[in-house]
């Protein structure tokens, strides 16, 4: 195995021939850099996109700080290597490297790798490659290191069964600790086997492990079932929460080199009471736990002194739903006054009250103020739940332009269920009534920019049964789009590629023999898919002809109301009844409220009723739960509702 | 006051640019609560400059950094506060307060010295004799970015010691008319990335 040593002297003759080499080198502020010899679990945590955009997630610092806090332990970073670099490494048999150490991947116990979001499962194959490991699971041995992998595309782990060893379900902070002490309990064993260690793994709650089940498919294609093969896998595997959120981090990484976000970012709750049907994130990060004013405005102040930046955003699925947001933005006015630090408070209602509150934030008004409606009738916002009558976000955007934003930012899907023309020209039509309010309080100057995007069902939401539209219909929506919003000089219009939201549905809801398709997809040249500038869109059709599965079959099908989801064996905790119901709702057109003012019973609190017990009162936005303990929290029990 | 920092540049840091460097050392100073002088007007830019860019992949002994801060702080304890909010391949060498009315520091570099370490060997009499043929010649010219110019006039001090396999350069750096030690290299035949340039020196006017 290559030497720390021998790498940088050949990364020395290399460097200056890539694009923004300080991508590669580390030496960042508040890296943490412990001894190799002395640490007994060494983990590489790998977000496998570019540097620019990795070094700044939150979810891997969270647990990179999680592990360097034992003393047992060392965590270090890698991140996919941009296409010059990456032929060039390979050029010159440069294996990848964690930038603290420059230790070889293939040198760790355990590699955790985040998956946000599915595009990022070709690069997720070509890391491993790069750094000696096999790519498929199967084929490695008890010399090779432990893959596990989470984020939210892991919400349906099995299109990369074949690749990841362990995947964990759900949040990760105390989960890592469980993982790392199996792995340091077998693998100092005299005769460790890797199997006896995944066979350990698969009992953590939380922990999934693809190789310990099978999948057998009905005659139409879908799945019959997957069940595991052994008796200590369990059949169902749950997510894991913690019951209260932990100290946030503080001590962000510095980049030496420009990225894409240099901020700060403290989350000031996790979860979302509003339920709205298309968002994967709301139905899967439940429940709600809030911060308290006081540890978030502490976290902030010291993250801002520990890092300098000059931005800080509170992150959360909802802002405007967090029980103190009033007291947060006076407490956070207060302590950064004439500290020239801009403040972002991302996903805010669309009510007057979200533009009193960036009001106290914002000093200037530049950079405009972003809305997402995310439908333009109120029929169509009725059936995906996110229910504001039209007058409302007139009033709203009304009130931006008269307190002196000139330029709105309006969030829009095309391709909800039932979505017909009519739906996708009321978006034109709410865009031009939104302008002509503007002009009336702000005159000519008002601009809008309207960034539609195509919804994608999710696996887990309750438009999991829901076809996806077909490119034909994307495009003739994006064209009608196109021919009346292009012309508009006060409107900009900016739209996904049909091409990109079908490669994410084909992931999204794929199964197991997904995988090969990704494998094939990944040997003909397929990786940083979400990448324009490197994609190869071409990979993908011949590799699901090479392994007989229609990419229709994924996408543009209805699924039967008594499907059994690839995803069936694993839960975020939303009963598949709840999204089922809610599902039917929204064909009628019905909306479901907050669920703080009306709880619906989707499953979170007789599962975690335990943990809410322990845990009573305004942490969680759950009702407490008073009934008796009971020890048996493994399968879900029906709520009496 | 204003206030002149030297720093070394070592290690990864080799590979963050000159506005990196700058966006930098920002930062720095914000950790350190030394409160930056900023321009007037609607994108206020902090009051700061380097006195040489250095070309990436180098690495340094003697960089500079004049700023001007809107309190009187006595150096030393500014060398303190410094001292730990910065990576650890700056590592600050000297903090002196300078003169307000003194000029511009980038306008006041004449030349810089470096220090060049092949890691490649190679055969030291050929070596020294395309050393002797580049200081006897009387113009090199070159291109760089499709400009051409001469380089000769702009190497003022060339030596070579094939022992250690280092080569010692002292070089014009003045606006407009800067050397570049892997030009040296590429003049004398050495690929530039089989060589660690270290630039040791930096000479201003008196």
């Amino acid at each position: 195995m290559m030497k720390p040593e021998q790498i940088e002297i050949k990364l020395d003759r290399i460097l200056l021939k890539v694009q923004k080499p300080g991508r590669y080198v580390g030496g960042e502020l508040n890296i943490t850099v412990k001894d190799w010899e002395t640490a007994r679990t060494k983990v590489a945590l790998v977000f496998p996109d570019i540097y620019d955009i990795g070094v700044s997630n939150v979810g891997l610092k969270i647990l990179y700080d999680q592990i360097n806090q034992r003393e047992d332990a060392l965590a270090e970073r890698a991140y996919a290597p941009w296409v010059d670099m990456e032929a060039l490494m390979r050029e010159h048999g440069i294996p990848l490297y964690t930038l603290e150490s420059k230790q070889p991947l293939a040198c760790f116990d355990l590699i955790g790798f985040t998956l946000p979001y599915e595009t990022l499962y070709t690069n997720t194959l070509n890391i491993l490659d790069l750094a000696g490991i096999p790519v498929r699971s199967s084929e490695r041995d008890e010399s090779h290191p432990i893959i596990i992998a989470g984020g939210h595309a892991a919400t349906n782990p099995e299109p990369m069964h074949a690749f990841i060893d362990a995947f964990v379900i759900g949040e990760g902070e105390e989960v890592i600790h469980d993982v790392v002490n199996a792995i340091q309990k077998f693998k100092s064993a005299p005769n460790y086997k890797r199997d006896e260690l995944l066979v350990a793994l698969a009992q953590i709650s939380g922990v999934y492990v693809p190789k310990f089940y099978e999948t057998t498919y009905l005659e139409d294609g879908t799945v019959a079932n997957t069940l595991p093969t052994i008796p200590e896998a369990p059949k169902l595997v749950n997510k894991r929460i913690v019951a209260k959120l932990l100290p946030p981090p503080v001590k962000f990484i510095v980049p030496n080199v420009e990225v894409i976000h240099n901020r700060v970012s403290v989350e000031i709750m996790r979860g979302c009471t509003r339920g709205c049907r298309f968002c994967q994130a709301g139905m899967i990060t439940r429940p709600v736990r809030e911060r308290s004013v006081q540890e978030v405005v502490d976290a902030a102040d010291a993250a801002v002194r520990s890092t300098g930046f000059e931005e800080l955003a509170l992150m959360s699925l909802s802002s405007s739903d967090y029980t103190y947001i009033n007291e947060l933005v006076d407490a956070i006015s207060k302590r950064f006054e004439g500290r020239k630090l801009s403040v972002n408070l991302p996903s805010l209602r669309i009510e007057s009250v979200s533009v009193d509150l960036m009001d106290k934030l914002k000093q200037h008004r530049t950079g405009g103020f972003t809305l997402a409606p995310e439908a333009a009738s109120e029929r169509m916002r009725r059936i995906i739940n996110k229910f504001i009558p039209d007058e409302e976000i007139l009033n709203t955007t009304r009130d931006i332009y008269s307190r002196g934003w000139t330029t709105i930012k309006l969030y829009f899907m095309i391709g909800h269920p039932s979505e017909t023309l009519e739906d996708v020209q009321a978006i034109v039509d709410l865009c031009r009534r939104v302008i002509d309010e503007g002009r009336k309080v702000a005159g000519w100057k008002v601009k809008l920019h309207a960034g539609v995007s195509t919804f994608v069902p999710k696996p887990q939401t309750p438009f999991q049964w829901v076809a996806c539209d077909t490119r034909e219909n994307i495009l003739e929506k994006q064209a009608l789009l196109k021919r009346q919003l292009l012309k508009d000089k006060s409107i900009k219009l900016s739209w996904t590629k049909p091409e990109d939201s079908l490669l994410e549905a084909w992931l999204s809801r794929g199964d197991r023999r997904m995988s090969e398709v990704i494998y094939t997809a990944w040997k003909n040249g397929a990786k940083f898919d979400a990448w324009d500038e490197a994609k190869k869109q071409e990979a993908w059709l011949p590799a699901f002809e090479e392994h007989g599965l229609d990419p229709a079959f994924y996408t543009h099908r209805q699924r039967r109301t008594d499907e059994v989801f690839p995803w069936e064996h694993i839960t975020a905790a939303v009963r598949k009844n709840f999204l089922f119901q809610d599902f039917r709702q929204s064909l009628e057109g019905q909306i479901r409220v907050d669920c703080r003012l009306n709880c619906f019973a989707c499953g979170i609190l007789p599962t975690f009723a335990n943990l809410r017990r322990e845990n009573p009162g305004e942490g969680w936005k759950c009702p407490d739960v008073k009934s008796p303990v009971s020890k048996v929290n493994i399968e879900l029990p029906v709520m009496g509702d | 006051m204003r206030i002149r920092i030297t720093f070394t540049k070592q290690g990864a840091l080799r590979y963050t640019g000159h506005l990196d460097l700058h966006r930098l050392w920002e930062r720095a100073m914000r950790r350190a609560e030394l409160p930056i002088a900023y321009s007037q007007g609607f994108h206020p830019q902090p009051k700061m400059s380097l006195a040489a860019a250095l070309p990436l992949g180098f690495s340094s002994l003697c960089e500079m950094l004049d700023v001007r801060l809107n309190e009187e702080i006595p150096v030393e304890e500014i060398r303190l506060r410094l001292k730990d909010n910065l990576p650890t391949d700056i590592q600050v060498t000297n903090v002196e307060s300078v003169d307000e009315r003194a000029p511009a520091l980038q306008t006041q570099v004449l030349s810089a010295e470096y220090h060049v370490q092949l890691t490649e060997p190679v055969d030291g009499s050929d070596l020294k004799r395309r050393v002797e043929e580049l200081i006897q010649s009387e113009s090199l010219p070159r291109e760089r970015r499709g400009k051409f110019y001469d380089l000769r006039p702009l190497v003022e001090v060339l030596t070579v010691d094939t022992e250690t396999s280092t080569l010692q350069m002292k070089l014009t750096a003045r606006e407009g008319a800067t050397g570049r030690p892997d030009e040296v290299l590429t003049a004398l035949g050495i690929e530039p990335e089989y060589a660690r340039v270290e630039r040791t020196r930096l000479i201003f006017q008196e």
